[in-house]
């Protein structure tokens, strides 16, 4: 397989970085682990590829502030990280429950945030897809949509973006560093992808040539957290939904939770409602089951997804009950 | 000089240093397999999910058919070529014929290269080695055979 040609150039620092991804149809490559497969499907065309892949960008550091991840720091590395094994166990978790072993040391985190949102539609450049060709229609509204989304998509597009650890960072309140031409900017995670509505072609709130530089997670209380990961096969496969949970517990009360579901929009989806209704309360079966109906309000399912709603409800009570000490 | 929009890029493979020009849109695995003719590495799926083009690049485990050559510029790439030889197979080599770890053998090279990489991560069981290699494929169903012979080496 093959995509068209383009042009290569290595960024030496971050000013040529930024300088070369200006330029119309440029793209960044850091692990490739996205890029490369689209292109070949021809769902990434790239003119010119700018290679950031070497920007000391890799840092993983843990502070009393919190968590500091380079956006260039390989997922094994993150996952295998002593201080985030200890201290944020939900995001190696998260990330072990990704891709395959040669993809995780490929990948980057940055990259794992902003891979495409997609579908089958998507990736295969002989079928209908607003996102790849704007315009074009959507094959997997009256198509096939048993992975689509049951919240947050439109008439336009209908597809899911696939990150695990972006659902976990999520969860945390992770905050992004960006990177661009005219300067450096944080934003929340849960603002960096966006709902398609009727542009579906844009995923992200970056803008062209902007870049990530890190990602910041708030120093955690001592969450009880779990990612639980529903799928077809027990490993290397996206989720059908995943749900990341963290409780914190104390005098037999939760103080607060945190709750958002992978594979049912185009961003990770935080179950807000059903965090406002755990808090205060004993960490029972009956308020966790009172959560988990509050998670699914509002989903909307297509012809084939349907069996994502009850699947959300379950597996929202199943993921509070482990980390609850219920189950 | 290379052709124009080629770039030079110097890959220590198998411990020779060796300096290939190679289009900007080359991957690794068509470098290795078309230019440089290491034919070990396989090309299975070509989309990063089967894991017959796994090789290792500074020790690590990477799917060549992910791997643009222009970004590994620098790096130490080891194939199946360079584990063992004929004369001297590596353990995990030997490990592989005496519990009949393959069949057709096209993804043996991956599967090798993977779980030695593998071993090197750490494995605590063979749940953990299932895990592990979930990134190579055998359509022969030889993965019984498979986690027998890294079991083995890996001591457990």
């Amino acid at each position: 397989m093959s995509g068209d040609a383009f042009t290569y150039s290595r960024a030496a620092d971050l000013a040529e970085a930024l300088a070369a991804g200006a330029a119309p149809g440029a793209a960044f490559l850091a692990g490739g682990t996205d890029l490369t497969p689209l292109w070949k499907a021809r769902a990434a065309r790239p003119d010119h590829v700018v290679d950031i892949s070497r920007l000391p960008l890799a840092q993983i550091e843990a502070t009393s502030a919190g968590l500091t991840l380079g956006a260039l720091a390989k997922l094994s590395d993150v996952a295998a990280d002593p201080a985030v094994r200890r201290d944020y166990p939900l995001v190696a978790e998260a990330i072990r429950a990704s891709a395959s072993g040669q993809v995780r040391n490929m990948a980057s985190l940055g990259g794992a945030l902003l891979q495409r949102t997609r579908c089958a539609y998507f990736r295969d450049a002989a079928m209908a897809c607003n996102k790849r060709e704007p315009g074009s229609g959507c094959g997997a509204l009256a198509g096939e949509n048993r992975g689509a989304a049951i919240f947050g998509a439109s008439e336009a597009c209908v597809a899911t973006h696939p990150s695990d650890v972006a659902v976990a960072l999520a969860a945390l309140d992770a905050q992004v560093e960006i990177a661009g031409p005219k300067g450096t900017r944080r934003i929340a995670l849960a603002d960096l992808h966006r709902e398609p509505g009727d542009t579906p072609e844009i995923d992200t709130t970056l803008a062209h040539g902007e870049v990530v530089t890190r990602i910041e997670v708030p120093a955690a209380p001592a969450w009880r957290a779990t990612y639980l990961k529903v799928r077809d096969r027990a490993s290397f496969e996206f989720a059908v939904i995943s749900v990341a949970a963290a409780l914190e517990i104390a005098n037999g009360r939760i103080v607060q939770a945190r709750l958002c579901a992978g594979g049912v929009a185009p961003k990770p989806w935080r179950l807000t409602a059903a965090e406002a209704a755990l808090a205060g309360h004993a960490p029972t079966l009956d308020v966790f089951a009172e959560a988990a109906d509050l998670a699914v309000q509002g989903a909307r399912p297509l012809a084939h997804n349907g069996f994502k709603i009850d699947l959300l409800r379950r597996a929202v009570a199943r993921a509070l009950a482990t980390v609850g000490g219920a189950a | 000089m290379p052709d124009a929009g080629r770039v030079e890029i110097r890959l220590t493979l198998n411990g020779e240093p060796r300096q290939i020009a190679v289009a900007p849109f080359d991957t690794l695995l068509d470098v290795l397999r078309d230019q440089v003719g290491l034919t070990g590495v396989k090309k299975g799926c070509d989309m990063g999910a089967c894991g017959a083009c796994t090789v290792l690049a500074d020790g690590r485990r990477i799917k060549a058919c992910l791997a643009l050559a222009a970004s590994y510029d620098g790096r130490a790439i080891t194939t199946i070529e360079g584990i063992g030889s004929p004369e001297a197979l590596h353990p995990l080599q030997a490990a592989f014929v005496r519990h009949d770890a393959l069949q057709c053998g096209y993804c043996t090279p991956g599967q090798i290269l993977s779980a030695l990489a593998l071993i090197e991560e750490g494995v605590a069981d063979r749940e953990a080695i299932r895990e592990g290699l979930s990134g190579n494929l055998c359509r022969c169903g030889a993965h019984p055979a498979i986690v027998e012979a890294v079991a083995e080496v890996a001591g457990l």
